[in-house]
């Protein structure tokens, strides 16, 4: 990870993940992103255990949906390695690529249901893409995936007749549908009731526990985060503050981590040159026009 | 996954072994099928499954279904602890008939 004066990396805590020695599913080291000539993760470095929930935090603009983006193997980095479930992504052909994509589950910030399809046919898309199982079993599957998320019996409504809590537990249920090693979760609590939210948190705890997954999860809800993390990740301008548990990172000094924590704007100081070059839009290639 | 079938007195047992997962649950659905279709009463002994996953678990609920629209029963026994836990967030384990021993199953079937 690059060096960074804030950043926290308290020593092997005494969490009970650790006193298992569990394996790491996900391994990114040094990991640097650019959009354009624009230096989004600049040099991050973290695991993620099996079996653990991990919350990744951070304000607009640091970094985290990216983070997230590439650990779900949805884009390249520039430089560093990355290894999900023990495969280096930069090493795999398509057609492995393909099954380890099969391993994991996303549920998007949106849902992103296909609007033309019904709440069970949405649920069932990974199974008809993914294996040749008989129509009942994936009918059944899906019916089960729906009580879980306390769905059962609105397979056949369509996803403009769910309310916006329905919509991303109609998520889960296809995030899980194939009973994923590790499940990525985009801000699952945003825009949601503080009731309809914290069954959300109860579900991912409770799926962790019956189905032995790994879970990512990133978001800006505090109180979530807190409830369901084993560890939180702290991003900041591309670079990690903190990693830690929840105690861990409640007790830090971290001025930055503290800021975020109490909700603290940013400190608005800035580097008139920068600030210039920003203008003039030399800090991003001197002759860049709009 | 392996599977073995055997004929006790009062009922057919099918001792699963292994994954049941995505490659392996369309067997673990035949063969269970193919048992609830002979009318006796069928115990599913997942004893020596490690891990099963919810294509597994959808295939044992057809089973079911199918045993008892025709009279059959189906009961499950010797449940792992990591397979109890997938039944139990679905809520299953208040659908299946659940031993602890194939003893306990065979008098649950008498």
């Amino acid at each position: 990870m690059a060096e960074d004066k804030n950043t926290e990396q308290p020593a092997q805590g005494p969490d009970k993940a650790q006193d298992k020695a569990p394996g790491k599913v996900i391994e990114v080291d040094n990991l640097v992103t650019h959009y354009g000539e624009r230096e989004i993760l600049k040099g991050v470095t973290l695991d993620v255990r099996e079996n653990e929930i991990m919350v990744i935090m951070g304000g607009s603009g640091s970094g985290k949906s990216t983070l997230l983006r590439h650990l779900m193997a949805l884009e390249m980095h520039t430089s560093g390695t990355m290894k999900i479930l023990g495969q280096d992504i930069e090493k795999l052909t398509a057609m492995e690529m393909f099954h380890l994509r099969k391993k994991l589950g996303v549920a998007f910030q949106s849902g992103a249901l296909f609007s033309s399809m019904t709440v069970g046919e949405n649920i069932m898309l990974p199974l008809y893409e993914h294996t040749d199982l008989d129509p009942t079993t994936r009918e059944i599957m899906a019916r089960m995936k729906l009580e879980v998320v306390s769905l059962a019996g609105f397979e056949n409504l369509m996803p403009a007749e769910l309310s916006g809590g329905m919509v991303k537990r109609a998520a889960f249920a296809r995030a899980i549908i194939m009973d994923p090693k590790i499940l990525f979760c985009d801000e699952p609590s945003a825009g949601l009731d503080p009731v309809v939210a914290s069954a959300l948190d109860d579900l991912i705890l409770d799926m962790r526990a019956a189905m032995g997954m790994t879970i990512v999860v990133v978001t800006h809800e505090l109180e979530s985060a807190f409830k369901i993390a084993d560890r939180l990740t702290i991003l900041d301008k591309g670079h990690i503050l903190m990693i830690g548990t929840v105690d861990e990172v409640r007790k830090s000094k971290n001025e930055r981590v503290q800021n975020l924590l109490n909700r603290m704007p940013e400190d608005d100081t800035i580097d008139p040159d920068e600030y210039l070059g920003r203008l003039t839009g030399e800090e991003i290639g001197g002759d860049a026009t709009l | 996954m392996k599977h073995e079938i055997r004929d006790e007195k009062d009922a057919t047992i099918v001792a699963l072994e292994g994954d049941v997962d995505l490659q392996s649950s369309p067997d673990a659905r035949k063969v269970l099928l193919e048992c609830v279709g002979r009318k006796r009463p069928v115990l599913v002994d997942l004893s020596a499954v490690g891990y099963i996953d919810s294509s597994g678990v959808a295939s044992l609920v057809e089973s079911l279904q199918t045993a008892k629209r025709s009279g059959n029963t189906l009961v499950l026994v010797a449940v792992s602890e990591g397979a109890m836990r997938v039944l139990q967030l679905a809520r299953l384990d208040k659908v299946f008939t659940i031993c602890d021993t194939v003893e306990d199953g065979l008098k649950q079937v008498q």
